[in-house]
């Protein structure tokens, strides 16, 4: 029995890395070689307009020093001040969206009369290209004639109009308010995927018992769709920490705004500095990976102590 | 007959395939329905004239989305994608190494084009590029403001400081509440270096860097501009004109909320449309001079005519070059396009004049133009520019002063530089 | 006492109907925005008009004609069909192994499929454009397709994966019993429950590669080949300065529509049948 056991276990594995095979093949065949290329170019000096034209300068292009002067991505303070932008931007608008979300995902999960209209407006945000959007809501902030002063004055919040985008906090506020209003979509519909796997018989049981609706919600909804809960922030979160078309519309990657990516297209397209534009790209990886562990070691934390 | 016709056509092409190989060439077009138009005119004449085949390409509209398309295929050192495209002007020292070399076969063009656009295009003594169209600061302003308060177009920047504050007051007073004295490019990028080295060239400050690669941004006229410029912000301009691109500003003035505007040419053919508020009441001026001995300064604009280095018909490509600068092109470009000549004399052509009568003024302003310092600084120019704006852009936002300003950009500057240019 | 609770339903309900009609504003207003300001001509395209001032079909004529925003439709069709069908078939069959199969590296394997979504997209995007004309897929729409494919596969493995996991394995091992094969399986055991976050994970897919920019406008160059985020792209007005933004907004709309349309029909699949509207009633 037990060898038996054993020989369906290898033969579930053989079978597992088949299955898997496909995938694994299209990611090394297709992205291995872009991203074996960006560690590579991180330790050279190329121009991006000249790949094949380099010499190896180690690891100059992240830290290094020339006359005692320290050069490289990590001793450039407009680095610094990237990752303190892109850090916070990434906290603030993943949070909101989180929030928000939810909230959406549990309106969308409820039976209400014309759900159908509800669940397509809401992905509209989601529907429309970044470049348009971000171009759309630059009009939208526009301090003379953009909707969002309109609105405001309406309302007699405001008296005279705010210059949205000419300000280093408001244009950071402004850019958060776009990317909430965009992506809040992607995270609803995501949640609400998750809530349609709990079986209501749960619910019902809860109810029997007494439990308040918000009891309910905390021990029953929130530890059933914590894991697809957390794959949907680990992706939000990773695409919030490379956030790049919608500041670079909105306020042109000054720097007051610029993100982790923007510095590295600047460095990369800008200043075609393929080294340094590579070694700041490999940086954000080791960012993003570490944002992305964190959350899994959570994950896995919050699992175990669910389990006991 | 038939096969008699069948039989000449092709000996005819036997001939000329043993005379000169028709070749393909692929010219990049403006998207805009103008622009095809111009293309469908260019692909006529260089067909009938040379017997190659002309294709057309389109490259996005946006400058930075160009350059990075252009960089991905140079850097594949394909030839077959494009042969001869649009430059933005202060692209020539970057793409240096991409550009086909133009000098012997163009140098008789120099007397007739403006002279500031075809030095911008020589680089380390190679000519790289012929200037396709030019295009210039310029100041708007509105007539029927102006005459309502007596006021002459103003001379200086300050004297438009002046009349800018007293229409605006008493516009407001009367109950105009959304009239501001002036709008311009205030946001973070590259328009903000346009308007900031007009401001600093007009009070003879210089242009940040000079035409020999040498750093002259720190001098006293250039903060004085820089602070000059400042005070404007939250006074006649609204403290949104740091968030202003041309369009932005575009549609304040076009409204009829402002006295006046630092814009592109472009701006006037809009501002005249029967939709427009302000349609017959605009008129156009050179930038005012910085004080009674400064200078009109303009920051030069436009689009030159470049050759891919990896072209395989290079020689045909200098043909089509030739039709796309001749006279007859640049008024087909101009009829169509709008596009202003780069060749002097059709600024007297009679057809052109009556087209748009503003061309004459602008050849004054375009004689007088100041190229941005691309061509002396090489592949650090996006780098150099970036830093000129963000130093103007603290200014205008109170965060430093002139004199901080231009001696933290002068270190910035250096530091790009090293020991030269490269 | 009858009365209480039932006023507090009503008073609920009503809540819940505010926050409806309050969110679809919130996220409708941009785009009906959009959608006035394409029928708009002039100096009417910058001032903020809450109804509707004019009707010119002009902007949508020129997009979808001219400037070949109507083409580019077509493209993006065929693009986000093909990513999808391909990215759902890989990730399917590996979401199945890393889910309900335990084996060595399985973790390691879900690790190292996120990294490949953890490099900015403009660092990737030369050695991408190398690939792509080493394939010979340079300026063929096939090029979008193996690309968005592979980069939307962390996304779709991940997502799949952790739903497969919530699926019983009471469910699974029936059919084990019974000796079914795992295509079998997979078919007719997982398709059906998995419906919900199929659709979800799909139309998700489908919408990033409909809207993605840099890679379409990077390996693509015959106007002919075009999506629609490019085509919008190359909207131009009479100078560079201009922003034609009547045409660019029903070029938007026109790219919009489409999606929402495609929500439409698929949004009673985004919530099975099994559970649908149960829980509060």
């Amino acid at each position: 029995m037990p060898r038996n056991a054993k020989t369906i276990f290898n033969r579930r594995a053989k079978e597992a890395w088949f299955l898997t095979m496909p995938a694994l093949l299209m990611l090394f065949g297709v992205a291995g070689w872009p991203l074996f290329r960006t560690f590579f170019y991180s330790f050279t000096d190329a121009a991006l307009d000249t790949p094949d034209e380099y010499s190896l300068v180690g690891l100059t292009n992240y830290l290094g020093w020339v006359d005692g002067e320290a050069i490289g991505v990590l001793a450039d303070p407009l680095w610094w001040r990237s990752v303190v932008n892109t850090l916070s931007f990434a906290a603030v608008s993943v949070t909101c969206e989180l929030i928000l979300g939810m909230a959406v995902a549990l309106l969308m999960h409820q039976s209400l009369r014309g759900r159908g209209l509800i669940r397509t407006a809401v992905l509209i945000p989601w529907a429309i290209p970044t470049i348009v959007s971000a171009k759309m809501w630059g009009w939208m902030f526009h301090d003379q004639y953009g909707v969002v002063n309109d609105i405001l004055s309406r309302l007699g919040l405001i008296d005279h109009p705010v210059a949205w985008i000419a300000e280093p906090f408001l244009s950071m506020c402004a850019v958060v308010i776009a990317d909430v209003w965009k992506t809040t979509p992607f995270m609803a519909l995501l949640l609400l995927a998750a809530l349609q796997t709990i079986p209501t018989s749960l619910y019902e049981a809860a109810r029997v018992d007494g439990a308040s609706a918000w009891t309910r919600f905390w021990h029953i909804t929130i530890p059933l769709i914590r894991p697809a809960m957390i794959v949907a922030l680990i992706f939000r979160a990773m695409d919030a920490l490379r956030v790049f078309d919608l500041i670079y519309v909105l306020t042109s990657n000054s720097e007051a705004t610029i993100s982790v990516s923007g510095y590295a297209r600047d460095q990369l397209v800008g200043y075609q500095k393929m080294g340094t534009g590579s070694a700041a790209s490999v940086l954000v990886f080791l960012m993003v990976t570490m944002v992305a562990a964190c959350f899994l070691y959570f994950n896995r934390i919050a699992a175990g102590s669910g389990e006991k | 007959m038939k096969i008699k016709a069948l039989a000449t056509a092709a000996l005819f092409a036997l001939l000329a395939g043993t005379s000169s190989e028709a070749a393909t060439i692929k010219l990049e077009c403006f998207a805009s329905s103008g622009g095809k138009a111009f293309c469908n005119y260019v692909k006529e004449r260089f067909e009938r004239e040379t017997g190659n085949t002309l294709e057309t390409v389109e490259f996005p509209t946006s400058s930075d989305e160009r350059l990075s398309l252009f960089q991905q295929i140079f850097a594949s050192k394909d030839g077959s994608v494009v042969d001869v495209f649009n430059i933005d002007i202060v692209w020539l020292g970057l793409l240096d190494k991409h550009l086909a070399d133009l000098t012997d076969n163009f140098k008789d063009l120099e007397p007739k084009i403006f002279p500031a656009a075809w030095q911008n295009n020589v680089v380390n003594g190679r000519l790289k590029g012929i200037p396709e169209l030019v295009d210039a600061g310029v100041m708007y302003y509105r007539t029927d403001l102006l005459e309502k308060y007596g006021e002459k177009p103003p001379a200086t920047w300050g004297d438009m400081a002046r009349i800018a504050k007293r229409i605006q007051d008493s516009e407001r007073a009367a109950g105009n509440t959304k009239i501001n004295g002036l709008v311009f490019q205030g946001k973070a990028y590259e328009g903000l270096t346009c308007d900031a080295l007009e401001w600093v060239a007009a009070y003879n400050g210089g242009t940040f860097v000079d035409a020999d690669g040498k750093i002259t941004v720190n001098n006293p006229k250039a903060a004085k501009a820089l602070d000059v410029a400042a005070s404007w912000v939250g006074t006649i301009s609204p403290q949104g004109v740091l968030g202003y691109t041309e369009e932005e500003a575009r549609a304040v003035f076009q409204n009829g909320d402002a006295v006046f505007m630092r814009n592109w040419p472009y701006a006037y053919l809009l501002t005249q449309d029967d939709t427009s508020p302000v349609k017959g009441k605009v008129g156009i001026m050179p930038l005012p001079k910085g004080g009674e001995d400064g200078q009109n300064a303009a920051t030069l604009g436009g689009w030159q005519w470049g050759v891919s280095n990896y072209s395989q018909n290079k020689n045909e490509a200098f043909k089509l070059v030739r039709i796309l600068v001749s006279e007859e092109a640049q008024k087909k470009a101009f009829m169509l396009m709008g596009q202003s000549p780069t060749l002097m004399s059709l600024y007297s052509d009679p057809e052109i004049l009556a087209k748009s009568p503003t061309l004459t003024q602008m050849k004054t302003v375009f004689d007088s133009a100041i190229a941005r310092p691309s061509t002396p600084t090489k592949r650090q120019f996006p780098a150099v520019s970036k830093a000129i704006f963000n130093a103007a852009y603290d200014v205008l936002s109170k965060r430093t002063d002139g004199t901080q300003a231009v001696a933290d950009l002068e270190g910035k500057l250096k530091r790009l530089k090293g020991a030269e240019w490269k | 006492m009858a009365i209480t609770p039932r006023a507090e339903k009503i008073a609920l309900r009503t809540a819940l109907y505010i926050g409806a009609a309050l969110t679809g504003v919130v996220c409708v207003f941009p785009f009906y925005n959009a959608v006035l300001t394409s029928l708009r001509t002039g100096q009417d395209l910058f001032l903020p008009r809450y109804l509707p001032t004019a009707f010119s079909l002009d902007n949508y004529v020129y997009a979808l004609g001219e400037a070949g925003i109507g083409r580019s439709l077509l493209n993006s069709v065929i693009v986000a069909v093909l990513t999808v069908g391909l990215c759902l078939v890989v990730s399917i069959t590996a979401s199945f192994a890393l889910a309900r199969i335990r084996f060595a590296g399985s973790k390691t394997i879900l690790f190292v499929v996120l990294c490949v979504s953890m490099f900015p997209q403009v660092a990737v995007l030369s050695g991408m454009f190398e690939l792509i004309r080493f394939l010979g897929l340079y300026d063929h729409l096939g090029a979008l397709v193996v690309s968005y494919a592979t980069f939307s596969l962390p996304f779709t493995i991940w997502v799949l994966t952790t739903f497969m996991r919530t699926i019983p394995t009471e469910i699974e091992e029936a059919a084990i019993v019974d000796g079914a094969s795992i295509a079998v399986i997979i078919r007719s055991v997982f398709l059906p429950i998995l419906g919900p976050s199929l659709v979800t994970t799909g139309l998700l897919a489908f919408i990033g590669a409909w809207n993605e920019f840099m890679f379409a406008l990077t390996f693509v160059i015959s106007p002919s080949n075009r999506t629609v985020p490019v085509g919008i792209a190359f909207l131009q007005g009479a100078s560079q300065y201009e922003l034609p933004w009547g045409s660019f907004m029903a070029a938007s709309v026109a790219a919009t529509i489409p999606i929402v349309v495609l929500v439409l029909i698929f949004q009673k699949r985004i919530v099975s049948g099994l559970t649908q509207g149960a829980v509060k009633e």
